[in-house]
């Protein structure tokens, strides 16, 4: 028999008209989370060819121009290392919102069909109209395919209202339908350009700078800033759409514009770095088990995601005796976690 | 049986036109003059050497993957069951990939590791899908399986990266396709599908039983373990020896099982013949649009199996009743 639940500790801060008030337990664990990330982020800027201490990195970034340090730190590392905590970070949420939304585990961006849409309307843009990976071009193609097949999932899988079995169904049809579509357009393209697409398709952190990071990054701030005004609604919304109404939310702006955010976030990181599957299913899901929270947590979703991506960006590049693609460890990773969540929801339903 | 004769003419159809269709646009003199006097012209070469093998590959892993999804479909009473989306292909696949790297050169010696990886991600997926009795939940299966052939895939993806001896021999294996799949591949994996065709046919009419419950089927005298070891040995044989010949290739075991039903009802006595009759139609006929469609070049006929199988999935989960096994 599991322990009564009898509400957690929360604390209140004030200042002036304003206050803020949070559990203690998710607090503590976003502090926990945000200094493992930045141990993790720190050790990435160490590693490399020309291995750094600590010590040395720590005060490059503080702004010592000594030695080579401060060279190999800020422009061969830092893009790439800032770009894992920050992609990771959106991936997180993006999962978030769309796990919050459809009140569904299962439904993240990858298993509903998202980001094979991203990945298709990036490619369309590297192949078709031959802009470089990684460009704010195909970040574009990204978005506008995301929001497509965000819109042909929703169309396919509405029937009498939504059901998370046809959603989830429907989105791996469209899935396999877009991957096979992206099969024909690298196939269609001339050797170069297939080589370059199938690097991006992978979903890798090696294109990426300081040229590929800034545009990202400025989207995914504007994004979270955004969602500062969404959160109320979404939490109402996990309520049910007539107790989220009765509280006083207007129910189908603040779900349209819950997408554009989630798919969106989705999609930018798909055009910087490619696919990088499974973090936003994953991310969410651990948050909510550290966290004990009834719902799914936005911040630590995001710090879990950071968290995760910046680490398998380490083990992509020095565990094994090649540099890898992110993708495919988080893609072990996730799916791994995904099978084990399968199982475990098999044991509680006994 | 009319239906059986009708299928049967579109077999004959999809062979004439795989063996005639290719980018070498050939006359039927010629075809004629290489099928009857082979005296190893290039046009005989063209049409003997590479059209009919292609072709013969085309009606084993047809066969072999449809009558693999009719008995995945019954077993689990899952009507959106196939071999691809379970996974069954990416455990061979991987399985495949480190008997390369173990030191497998030839087809033939990539096949024990195909019907192992087959058989180990079968049960896998069954028991994750399955609560642990009775019969799984379909979501669960698939997920399962979604999830397990992306891990999998991931694994061989990154193992295949980091020797590029496995890649390369590895590359045109994983693209699902026929091409340059000759006699010394599809021989040796044909015993095995055949066992596994007559293996599902034994199994169909327990099948049938258990159709309506195991309780129901053990009291009409079925023996349900039984028939579900004998099913997942067919799965594994069908299955293992399809992907060992063609590489990965979905949504055909998905498709053909419910155009059989359509036509002949849910018996599975006869899903099953139908089964091998339709499921080389589909893919012949996908692998000749994939031939003409990026003329001169080609696409795999995974590709597009996909293009046209992913489209029956979403009719399928829409219908307002998913289920009709």
């Amino acid at each position: 028999m599991s322990p009564v639940d009898f509400g957690s500790r929360t604390a209140v801060l004030r200042h002036g008209r304003f206050s803020v008030r949070f559990r203690m337990r998710t607090a503590l664990m976003c502090a926990a989370l945000a200094l493992a990330t930045v141990t993790v982020a720190i050790l990435a800027l160490c590693l490399g060819d020309l291995p750094l201490s600590p010590v040395d990195v720590v005060s490059a970034l503080l702004g010592s121009r000594e030695g080579i340090a401060h060279l190999v730190v800020f422009e061969w590392r830092l893009p790439r290392v800032l770009s894992a905590v920050v992609f990771g970070a959106a991936l997180g949420v993006s999962g978030a919102i769309f796990q919050s939304l459809t009140r569904n585990p299962l439904a993240s961006p990858d298993v509903i069909g998202l980001s094979a849409g991203s990945y298709a309307g990036g490619l369309v843009m590297i192949i078709v109209f031959g802009v470089g990976a990684g460009s704010v071009p195909v970040a574009g193609g990204a978005i506008i395919g995301g929001l497509l097949a965000a819109a042909a999932v929703y169309l396919l899988a509405y029937r009498n209202g939504m059901h998370g079995f046809r959603l989830i169904v429907v989105g791996i049809g469209v899935s396999a339908m877009l991957e096979a579509l992206g099969v024909y357009l690298i196939l269609r393209a001339k050797l170069e350009v297939a080589m370059v697409a199938s690097v991006w398709g992978m979903g890798s952190l090696n294109p990426v700078g300081w040229a590929q990071f800034v545009p990202a990054f400025a989207v995914v701030a504007i994004v979270f800033l955004g969602l500062g005004f969404l959160v109320r609604p979404m939490r109402q919304l996990e309520l049910g759409d007539d107790a989220a109404r009765s509280l006083g939310s207007r129910v189908e702006p603040a779900r349209l514009w819950l997408v554009v955010c989630a798919v969106a976030l989705t999609a930018v990181v798909t055009g910087a770095a490619g696919p990088i599957a499974f973090i936003s299913l994953a991310a969410p899901q651990i948050a909510q088990r550290l966290t004990r929270t009834a719902g799914i947590a936005l911040a630590p979703s995001a710090l879990i995601g950071a968290l995760v991506l910046t680490a398998s960006d380490i083990v992509a590049q020095y565990a094994l005796p090649d540099n890898l693609p992110v993708g495919l460890v988080t893609v072990v990773v996730g799916g791994g976690y995904l099978v084990w969540l399968l199982i475990h929801e098999v044991r509680r339903r006994r | 049986m009319l239906g059986l004769a009708g299928a049967v003419g579109a077999l004959i159809a999809a062979v004439v036109l795989s063996i005639v269709v290719g980018s070498n646009q050939l006359g039927p003199d010629e075809l004629w003059h290489a099928l009857t006097a082979y005296s190893g012209t290039p046009t005989d070469q063209v049409v003997v050497d590479l059209r009919v093998p292609r072709t013969v590959a085309g009606l084993v892993v047809g066969a072999g993957l449809g009558v693999a999804g009719a008995v995945i479909q019954a077993l689990t009473r899952n009507p959106l069951g196939d071999p691809g989306i379970l996974g069954v292909d990416a455990g061979a696949g991987l399985f495949v990939a480190t008997g390369v790297l173990l030191g497998a050169v030839t087809p033939v010696q990539y096949l024990p590791f195909a019907f192992l990886g087959a058989f180990v991600v079968t049960v896998l997926v069954y028991l994750i899908g399955s609560a642990g009795r009775g019969a799984p939940d379909p979501i669960r299966l698939t997920l399962a399986g979604v999830a397990l052939a992306a891990v999998l895939t991931g694994i061989t993806t990154a193992m295949t990266l980091l020797d590029p001896v496995t890649f390369n021999r590895l590359r045109a294996w994983n693209a699902g396709s026929f091409v340059e799949r000759g006699f010394d591949v599809i021989l040796p994996a044909l015993p095995f599908a055949v066992v596994g065709v007559v293996l599902a046919l034994i199994c169909a009419r327990p099948l049938n039983t258990m159709g309506l419950g195991d309780d129901l089927a053990s009291s009409l005298g079925t023996n349900i373990v039984r028939t579900r070891v004998i099913s997942v040995v067919a799965i594994t044989l069908l299955a293992g020896s399809a992907t060992a010949i063609a590489g990965p290739v979905a949504f055909v075991g998905l498709m053909v099982p419910h155009i059989s039903r359509w036509i002949v009802g849910p018996d599975q006595r006869w899903i099953i013949p139908y089964c091998v009759v339709i499921a080389p139609v589909v893919l012949l006929v996908s692998d000749v649009i994939g031939r003409v469609i990026l003329w001169p070049s080609e696409v795999p006929v995974g590709v597009v199996t996909a293009f046209v199988g992913a489209p029956v999935l979403i009719h399928l989960v829409r219908r307002a009743k998913a289920s009709s096994l």
